[in-house]
């Protein structure tokens, strides 16, 4: 999503007379594209902020005050505090391999890093419990001593891990990849180590992407469902994640409060989806220097 | 001698990228690696680098071999094809990295990159990015950032493909000044045979992973070793002859035999300055038709054509051409002056390899 | 030959370990368990019984049925979008193009109860469908409704970048050739666009098999009629029937992973078409 800058910088510096469509076919089609946006994204983006104060501020501000809704707050941090950097360092250190090198089985290598994102995350979910569950292949092991996986802490943060496995090394690999190796090799023969290459190097010139491979990493996770609701157990006050406790919600039809824990996590969506813009514009920006005509000397 | 390879090679998988390749540069020369592309020179100076290990042979950095010595302790200078500057560093930083890593002291470095910017005609843009330098600038820092930490070899791979003609005129010249005042030792990689003739001291000419010819300037273009370098240094009529009587002839041109048997072929080359013309029709003892005339400034192109339909071409220079008084579609007379036997049928030689000899008519005839 | 080509940069060794090591941990370790599992705890026949029983069976109908209408209704629209979004100018380009990712930045849980929201019969929309004997909130409508929720941005951003990429000259060489534009359309553009068009479709129909959060909340979840295959899975384990969870996961499984080597497989395809 990010490589169209350039593209999108050219598109409007010349005429396309000849190329264009009729203005009115243009209007509808706008008219159309735009009634379907609506439609569909923005009308359930509002129907969220208005469903959540439709009981007032006070009743509003109440839900989110609420002990249970807190510490489905709290467990969400939590989790997403170890889940997000745990896959931040493994993307970092994979689109490093994946970019840099050419080995036998490295398509392979990266179908298998992509595997996540085509589960189901009810089966994302299930997995975890044939491990670790009571009837699983460490069941017995982890009751003997005392330890619990599923329908605790542990399992909804592997469960989490799961889902948003790909997201960081996804991001970082075609940037990385369309950079080359040339700027790492410049610093090599300048007599700069493998870790001095990397981190005055490679990292800052992938910050934009890493820094929107974490965000997207870090939505997801606070925001996963299905593979949450398979392993948690759903103790409230406990195990209950942010999403899992707009499920409960809904189905003690407390309307209002469902939509107010919602409101929270679609804020969550906003500021991500605003922070990625800002980071395409970034690179837009960048890019546009970089071609402005520079043979003034 | 600062640089020796001994009967180098490469191999990518199944691809023989450079084949027994030795030669050795010595101490503050300015060598240009020539070929076409694909003919292994890049992976040559990478292998010098460190950037590529040998598949087999020795390499020698003053004296020293360094086929297992890391790239970061070969204490070479490499100016890559697109530079490879740091895009989020300044020219500044680009420039004193180098420095850093060496854990030079702050004021020492401060002081070089100084002298750099300085040198390099570069004051005053220290602050700026590489995305806000033309491509001249570019070039400049990325050699200065090479420099900085005084390596003792000076490595360039197509220091001069990324920018336009003029400004590739005005840093060819500056980079043989450059090389003058540093007397470092400098390798760089062209595929350009104007170029490297114009900068270097020595040429390494490659074709297909292999070493065709190593000489001077001169020495390559006037003493080409094989078919390969008289062609890709300059241009050549090439002509297949029949022996026939004891002369080889096609069309209405005739040469010696030069020891090939009666109906076999022998292949000649000849330059197009060994064309001389006259307007005079009966002073030279060949006819042809001036077909086209194409001014390169001070040297004129000709291209003449035979009565039996072959098409040669000559180069005069300006004077010349005026006192001869001729134009396009006029019947001159000309002779070649000197050629070369590439090759002759039945010799064991193959074409690129066989030794040309010169062959100078001006007695013969 | 070699296994890996040599480089100068360091780390192969040590980023190939970690990488091959955690992704073992996490990804291939769980999933090989749950294939174990049921190939050394269930015999083929008893596999086959519960994957196949009639509940199973009316779920994967659903399940593939909705997600295929889901992924064709944004084959259409998600066409459209991306088109306006990368040739014309108007004003609110920008943000559309930026809510492009909504349906991917939140949570499956809260679309699944904005839209169930909407179409219920005080909802916005639903107060004017339900009257008019439109059901979409808990029927099958509603799957497909929060399915093609989830899948918009996958059919937009496959088509973007290969929208932006189209050479302008092309389409100028066919004007110039007396092509009118619904015939550049059809003749030029249409066929450049297809191999992304079905990379994106092909990836909006697999997240569309798998979603869970959102359907679960619009769906009535009733057995053989309005119950998708991931919530059937759910059931199961609620009602402790492991061997009858995993039985319907390793199916889906197995159809997820033919689905992504065939998205490989044709994206290896219309790359060829780019260059």
């Amino acid at each position: 999503m990010a490589g169209s800058a350039a593209s999108r910088l050219t598109r409007t510096t010349r005429s396309q007379r000849g190329t264009e469509e009729l203005p009115w076919v243009r209007r509808v089609l706008i008219g159309i594209a735009v009634a379907f946006a609506s439609l569909f994204l923005v009308l359930p983006l509002a129907n969220v902020f208005l469903q959540a104060f439709s009981k007032g501020v006070a009743h509003y501000f109440g839900a989110l005050a609420d002990p249970d809704t807190q510490s489905a707050v709290l467990l969400t941090l939590t989790i997403a505090l170890i889940a997000v950097p745990l896959n931040v360092f493994f993307g970092v250190v994979a689109a490093w391999l994946i970019s840099k090198f050419d080995f036998t089985g490295k398509a392979l290598l990266l179908t298998l890093i992509d595997l996540p994102f085509s589960v189901s995350p009810v089966v994302s979910g299930l997995i975890y419990i044939v491990l670790f569950g009571l009837q699983g292949y460490f069941g017995e092991w982890l009751l003997d001593h005392n330890l619990k996986i599923i329908f605790a802490i542990p399992g909804i943060t592997l469960a989490t891990m799961f889902v948003t496995f790909p997201f960081v090394a996804r991001e970082l690999i075609p940037i990385m990849q369309a950079q080359g190796s040339d700027q790492e090799e410049a610093a090599l023969t300048l007599g700069a180590s493998g870790w001095q290459t990397f981190f005055k190097v490679t990292l800052p010139s992938v910050k934009w992407g890493l820094i929107y491979g974490v965000i997207l990493c870090n939505a997801r996770a606070m925001g996963e469902f299905g593979a949450v609701s398979v392993v948690s157990g759903h103790i409230t006050g406990q195990t209950d994640t942010l999403p899992l406790r707009v499920d409960k919600l809904y189905h003690e039809y407390n309307q209002a409060a469902a939509f107010s824990v919602a409101s929270v996590l679609a804020l969550l969506a906003l500021v991500t989806l605003g922070i990625k813009t800002w980071l395409e514009h970034r690179q837009t920006a960048d890019f546009a220097r970089a071609q402005s005509d520079p043979s003034a000397e | 001698m600062s640089i020796e390879l001994r009967q180098v090679s490469k191999q990518f998988g199944d691809v023989r990228a450079v084949e027994d390749v030795s030669f050795t540069v010595q101490e503050g020369e300015l060598v240009a690696l020539l070929g076409p592309s694909g003919g292994g020179k890049t992976t040559v100076l990478r292998m010098i680098a460190g950037l590529e290990t040998p598949t087999g042979g020795d390499l020698f950095i003053r004296g020293q071999r360094v086929n297992d010595v890391s790239v970061q302790q070969r204490n070479i200078g490499f100016v890559f094809q697109g530079y490879a500057l740091f895009k989020t560093m300044t020219v500044h930083e680009n420039i004193a990295f180098g420095l850093k890593i060496k854990k030079w002291k702050r004021a020492d470095i401060a002081a070089r990159v100084q002298e750099l910017l300085k040198l390099f005609g570069l004051d005053g843009l220290g602050s700026r990015y590489p995305h806000q330098l033309s491509g001249g600038q570019r070039q400049r820092v990325a050699i200065a950032r090479a420099l900085a930490p005084k390596p003792s070899v000076l490595l360039l791979d197509e220091p001069f493909g990324a920018v336009d003609a003029k400004i590739r005129q005005e840093l060819r010249e500056w980079l043989v000044r450059l090389h003058h005042d540093l007397n470092v030792t400098t390798i760089f990689v062209t595929h350009d045979q104007e170029e490297a003739l114009e900068v270097s001291n020595r040429i390494v000419i490659f074709s297909r992973g292999r070493l065709e010819q190593i000489g001077t300037p001169r020495e390559v273009y006037e003493k080409p070793s094989n078919e390969f370098v008289a062609r890709f240094i300059g241009v050549l009529n090439v002509l297949e002859l029949k022996v026939q009587d004891g002369q080889s002839r096609l069309g209405e041109l005739s040469f010696p035999a030069h020891g090939v048997p009666e109906g076999n072929t022998l292949r000649i080359g000849f330059r197009p300055y060994a064309v001389q013309i006259s307007a005079n029709l009966g002073e030279y003892r060949y006819r042809g038709t001036l077909k086209h005339i194409f001014f390169l400034g001070v040297l004129l192109r000709l291209e003449l054509e035979t009565p039996s339909g072959l098409t040669l071409r000559a180069r005069i220079i300006k004077e010349e051409f005026n006192r001869l008084g001729i134009s396009e579609g006029d019947e001159i007379s000309f002779q070649i002056r000197e050629y070369r036997v590439l090759s002759r049928e039945g010799d064991a030689l193959t074409q690129e390899t066989s030794v040309a000899q010169l062959v100078s008519l001006a007695e013969g005839i | 030959m070699a296994f890996k080509k040599p480089s100068p940069l360091p780390g192969f060794g040590l980023s190939l370990g970690y990488t091959v090591f955690y992704l073992s941990l996490i990804v291939l370790i769980p999933l090989g368990a749950l294939f174990l599992r049921v190939v050394t705890h269930m015999g083929w026949v008893e596999f086959w019984k519960l994957a196949t029983t009639h509940r199973a069976l009316m779920s994967y109908r659903l399940t593939f049925g909705a997600s295929l209408v889901a992924a064709l209704v944004n084959s259409v629209f998600g066409t459209l979008l991306a088109w306006v979004l990368t040739r014309y100018q108007f004003p609110g380009r920008r943000l559309l193009d930026a809510l492009v990712d909504f349906p991917f930045a939140l949570p499956t849980a809260v679309a699944g109860l904005t839209l169930a929201d909407l179409f219920s019969k005080n909802g916005w929309l639903g107060r004017f469908l339900v009257p008019a004997g439109i059901h979409v909130a808990y029927a099958s409508l509603g799957i497909i409704v929060a399915l093609t929720f989830i899948g918009i941005p996958f059919i937009v951003r496959t088509l973007q970048p290969v929208l932006e990429n189209l050479e302008r000259e092309v389409e100028e060489a066919a004007a110039t050739l007396g092509a009118g534009r619904l015939r550049t359309f059809c003749s030029v553009i249409v066929p450049t666009l297809f191999p992304a068009l079905l990379t994106g479709f092909a990836l909006s129909f697999a997240r569309a098999i798998g979603e869970y959060g959102s359907v679960v909340f619009i769906a009535g979840n009733k057995p053989n009629e309005s119950e998708i295959t991931p919530l059937l899975i759910f059931l199961r384990l609620e009602e402790y029937d492991y061997t009858g969870a995993m039985a319907i996961a390793v199916v889906m499984l197995l159809f997820s992973f033919t689905l992504l080597i065939g998205i490989n497989l044709l994206e290896r395809w219309a790359s060829r078409f780019q260059n």
